[in-house]
């Protein structure tokens, strides 16, 4: 199986996850056991928009229970002799080679999954950035050898683009060490929010600069959130902001109560 | 453009390159220091690389877990990860192979 696979580098492996809970698409090539036309298949097809039951097959990592998963689109997108082209949009933990294989059986033909490719992992998609192992490769070669960061420039996206799908909150400078220290947002450091910003779910904490500090989880609607004075906003999960990099004024506070 | 309007400028546009869309509720006016921090395309390419994250198109053959381990090894870095298992393909080939041998056994 070929295509879309985000990879975190180093300190970029602890968000690298959140991409793994999100929309995905998918280019599978169906062999069928028998020829089946045109109006038949596409009529078939049908029956996997909207929500459909799966039970992950023998070979998975996950517990083998039927399970509810959403189909939004799927697409023939080809049809030639026993083979059959889909593009799939769907939630994730759908099982493509369930599909393939459901499909035969209610076409009565019996099928397969010949070849899958994804083309959409949440954020990520086949486009300009996606980059085989050679061109990576290539890349550090140059970059080693003679000191030249441009192709490395375009194969590396800044951590920041895996977690584009999550609300957001970016918070102030004076903020920043602290939760890089792990403390939790509390209202004050607070800049602006998205306004899908919503209680009990995943946040990502940014500088005014765009940086990725944290994943956090809000702990209040992004309505309220933008009325509160004081109190904690967000409870901190994933810190990947170093320490040091901001200033620690809450340190330096601490210090002056204790001189006076 | 001061750095806030190119660090939210930097956030929107790759929120809406992927197909998202930031509203945005604005609670305070605040400003940020040019003296820690960067833009995050302007990092340096030592810290690119420690905050980095690859669109890999993924071979077919080895599994995403072994792909992850090459990445590691040619960046020469101590931790990185993947997100979402593509499997690899054809699991019964290696058994199918094993049939014909044994078939040739026969004969």
């Amino acid at each position: 199986m070929t295509g879309v696979l985000p990879v975190g580098l180093a300190n970029s492996t602890k968000v690298i996850g959140s991409v793994v809970h999100s929309i995905k698409e998918y280019i599978m090539l169906i062999q069928l056991h028998e020829y089946v036309s045109l109006s038949i298949l596409e009529k078939a097809l049908e029956n996997f928009k909207g929500k459909i039951y799966q039970k992950p097959p023998l070979r998975s990592s996950v517990k083998r229970t039927i399970r509810v998963r959403s189909v939004y689109e799927i697409e023939l997108l080809d049809h030639f002799d026993k083979y059959v082209l889909v593009r799939v949009l769907c939630d994730p933990g759908t099982y493509m080679r369930k599909i393939a294989h459901d499909l035969g059986l209610i076409l009565g033909v019996g099928a397969h999954m010949r070849e899958l490719r994804r083309t959409r992992t949440g954020p990520f998609r086949e486009d300009e950035s996606l980059v085989r192992l050679q061109t990576i490769s290539e890349a550090l070669y140059l970059w080693r050898t003679s000191g030249r960061d441009e192709l490395l420039r375009r194969v590396i996206l800044p951590v920041e683009v895996s977690i584009v799908h999550l609300p957001k909150i970016v918070i102030m400078d004076t903020a920043v060490d602290a939760i890089a220290h792990g403390a939790d947002l509390a209202a004050p450091g607070v800049v602006m929010l998205t306004n899908n910003v919503k209680a009990n779910s995943k946040v990502a904490l940014f500088t005014l600069k765009g940086e990725l500090v944290a994943l956090a989880k809000a702990l209040k609607e992004a309505e309220e959130i933008a009325k509160m004075e004081k109190g904690i906003v967000a409870k901190t999960n994933r810190v990947i902001m170093p320490r040091g990099i901001y200033p620690d004024v809450w340190k330096r506070r601490k210090k002056s109560i204790g001189v006076f | 453009m001061g750095l806030i309007e190119k660090g939210l400028e930097f956030l929107d546009k790759i929120t809406e390159k992927a197909g998202y869309k930031n509203t945005w509720i604005k609670i305070r006016e605040a400003d940020t220091s040019p003296d820690y921090g960067t833009l995050p395309y302007a990092r340096r390419i030592e810290d690119l690389i420690q905050f980095g994250v690859i669109n890999l198109d993924k071979p077919p053959g080895p599994t995403s877990h072994e792909v992850v381990a090459w990445v590691k090894k040619m960046f020469n870095i101590s931790k990185a990860g993947h997100g979402g298992t593509l499997e690899p393909p054809f699991r019964g080939v290696g058994i199918s192979q094993g049939d014909w041998c044994s078939s040739c056994w026969i004969s």
